[in-house]
């Protein structure tokens, strides 16, 4: 895939976790665009609830960072208005499983200002939402629901899984004209570090990145599954099982291209992610590939996903969140099909 | 006026409660610090103590019956105790064990008891039409129970609590809204998410009489609340309260509350609602060894389930598929390692 990002070895760089990452894209973003602003709960001088957005407020007044009444209708309406009338709002939801009193907004509004308006507005906002399960938090602070945004027309949607595509795809969320939902693996917030550019970079929306070149079945995974899959993978590699693993990156619009691609090179196919099987965006990807790569098949496609049933509580999260040795049994099953 | 009898009650309820949040932090910060690991120790997540609301708890519920609903928010356990909620599988199910009140599986904010009709949720004002559909349930089966939704200040600009209050004033039901009001939401004060100190003066705007009770006083909370509940009791209506409480522990266990003055914190503790009982108790001619007793046992009742919920087995990982409405266990267990191979871990 053709990139625009710089290579983060040859230039200026800081070694930050995902979370720092999440924070110096949105102050890159201010610093270059007045028009970016920031609002939502405690995101002002409490620094964010994960303090993702840490030091803004000192950096760019209560008027780009904008602690709101704890009305999350509000917090996404206003954005829209905003974003219509020329601003890049960036709300944050303290946790996706308080996004439902926003949905409508999102849903019936957002996605749609574009298209009812035949195009002479649009709604460039990113909202920014943590995401997803392993911090022993209660169902509702838990949850991937991911295949609910992107069902609906209108809305874009990513997950970055490493401090570089966090900084990088935040900046291309808030340049879209459209709104993008932005999730962020709260799991992962603060798992590692990596190398961060200093300077502003992209990296696009739709283009899924290949963590790991492979010839035996391909793996596509998104957000805090993406290092025990990779795990998994190094694994199998012992016993001579070669993964081919994507991280999908933009689950919408999925890299059809790339993602075909890598199951035609293995013809063998895993999906891994954190959210219930029913309606997870695996079936999508899964469709995907048949429609474009039936012939090439040697096994059915495999979903490894958390359990059709509500998020459990802490005794049995790990039951549910995919972990390597679930991966790795999975990927075993597919290649020995 | 309030009977030395009642006042005992609300006292023991009160020091129950209180007590509880201490002992809860102990168990919980056990195994989270130096560093504060959220995933650690026995009660791994997020926990939000109620002490300092025991005044609101004990107020209210003082005049509810167990066919009488309540709703509680993400604060619950001064309200849960008050409303006479099995304290050990309360206990349990803080604990996340298999005989937790919802088999371990909801934590601390996903407490139900339907033998006190007690529910809550951690989403803030969820509860609030809930509570509407329990007093139109009343008003239906031509019964007087009443429901009462609680909720903190910092939810009131929720649509779901708005569209209740007119929901159950256009309705006439017979359900009373309690806004504790400790003057924080997480870290956003009051003044700088609502324009109207008096919170009760929402009230006005849907026809139903609203007051605020200014002190954290019990007895002034239980004056408020007979009113607010016999006139629900009486099919009179609905009626909204915004009770004045604080909060001592933190937003949750392990919020630094680097936003908060100290000296709001200083003030916020000197305004203890069980002092103030306490004194009124004294002039109640109650005497110390009969206030001891009543401490005791509070604090008895509450070592009681704490040890008994520890002892408790956790939730086996089938259980994941009781009381909910799935597709019957899909390929993707057929198929799995099991638990064994895994260790459920990576
Ligand atoms: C819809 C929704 N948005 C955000 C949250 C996160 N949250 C939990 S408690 C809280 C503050 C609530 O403040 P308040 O209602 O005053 O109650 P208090 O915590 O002070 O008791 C917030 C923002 C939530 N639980 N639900």
């Amino acid at each position: 895939m053709a990139t625009t990002t710089p290579d983060p070895a040859a230039v200026d760089s800081q070694t930050l976790t995902l979370v720092q990452a999440v924070r110096e894209g949105l102050y890159t973003e201010m610093k270059r665009d007045d028009d970016v602003l920031i609002l939502g709960e405690d995101v002002g001088d409490n620094d964010g609830v994960f303090r993702a957005t840490e030091g803004l407020v000192d950096e760019f007044g209560s008027d780009r960072v904008m602690d709101t009444p704890l009305a999350e209708s509000a917090i996404i309406g206003t954005s829209i208005g905003m974003a219509v009338r020329g601003f890049r709002p960036v709300p944050e939801l303290q946790f996706m499983g308080f996004v439902y009193p926003a949905f409508d907004q999102l849903v019936n509004h957002a996605a749609r200002f574009r298209t009812r308006s035949r195009g002479r507005f649009t709604c460039p906002l990113t909202v920014r939402v943590p995401y997803g399960g392993g911090i022993r938090a209660p169902e509702h602070h838990s949850e991937s629901t991911e295949a609910f945004f992107a069902h609906q027309p209108g809305l874009k949607v990513v997950v970055p899984s490493t401090p570089y595509d966090a900084k990088g795809l935040l900046a291309s969320a808030i340049e879209d004209p459209d709104p993008v939902v932005f999730l962020e693996p709260k799991l992962i917030y603060r798992s590692f570090k990596r190398e961060v550019p200093d300077e502003r970079y992209t990296v696009p929306i739709g283009e899924a990145n290949v963590l790991r070149e492979g010839s035996d079945v391909a793996v596509f995974t998104w957000g805090a599954m993406v290092r025990p899959t990779l795990e998994a993978a190094e694994t199998l590699a012992e016993d001579g099982i070669d993964c081919h693993v994507v991280d999908v990156r933009s689950i919408y619009p999925l890299d059809e291209e790339t993602i075909v691609d890598a199951f035609k090179r293995t013809g063998r196919g895993v999906v891994v992610h954190e959210a219930p099987q029913t309606g997870g965006m695996a079936a999508e990807l899964t469709s995907t590939i048949q429609e474009e790569a039936v012939l090439y098949q040697k096994a059915p496609i495999k979903r490894i996903t958390g359990y059709d049933t509500p998020f459990p509580l802490y005794a049995l999260e790990d039951y549910y969140l995919p972990s390597a040795a679930r991966i790795e049994h999975g990927i075993r099953e597919t290649v020995e099909f | 006026m309030v009977s030395v009898n009642e006042l005992q009650s609300m006292y023991e309820n009160m020091v129950t409660a209180r007590h509880y949040e201490e002992r809860l932090q102990e168990e919980y910060l056990e195994g989270k610090q130096p560093a504060f690991d959220i995933s650690a120790g026995p009660i791994p997540g997020e926990l939000h103590l109620a002490a300092g609301h025991e005044a609101s708890g004990a107020g209210v519920c003082q005049h509810l019956r167990d066919d009488d609903t309540v709703t509680a928010p993400h604060r619950p356990h001064h309200i849960a105790i008050a409303k006479g909620v099995d304290l050990k599988r309360m206990t349990a199910e803080i604990f996340g064990r298999e005989t937790g009140l919802s088999k371990g599986k909801g934590g601390h904010m996903h407490l139900f008891d339907p033998e006190v009709n007690f529910a809550c949720s951690g989403i803030i004002a969820e509860g609030c039409p809930p509570a509407v559909g329990a007093g139109l349930a009343a008003k239906k089966r031509n019964t007087d129970s009443v429901a009462v939704a609680f909720l903190g200040e910092g939810a009131i600009d929720q649509g779901a609590f708005l569209e209740s209050l007119n929901m159950a004033s256009v309705q006439n039901l017979p359900v009373v809204f309690v806004v504790e009001d400790n003057d924080w939401a997480i870290s956003m004060p009051k003044h700088r998410i609502t324009d109207v100190a008096n919170g009760a003066r929402r009230a006005d705007g849907f026809d139903m009489p609203g007051e605020r009770v200014d002190a954290d006083d019990a007895v002034a909370v239980y004056e408020a609340a007979r009113a607010a509940v016999g006139r629900a009791r009486d099919r009179n209506g609905p009626s909204l309260l915004e009770v004045q409480v604080h909060r001592r522990m933190g937003h949750f266990m392990g919020d630094p509350e680097g936003y908060r003055p100290d000296e709001d914190k200083a003030a916020a503790e000197r305004r203890d609602s069980i002092e103030r009982l306490e004194a009124d108790l004294r002039g109640h001619d109650v005497d110390d060894e009969t206030i001891d007793d009543l401490r005791d046992r509070a604090h008895e009742r509450v070592e009681e389930a704490i040890e008994w919920a520890k002892d408790q087995p956790e939730p086996e990982p089938a259980d994941a598929y009781e009381d909910v409405f799935v597709n019957p266990a899909s390929g993707v267990t057929d198929s799995e390692p099991s638990v064994a191979e895994t260790g459920g871990d990576d």
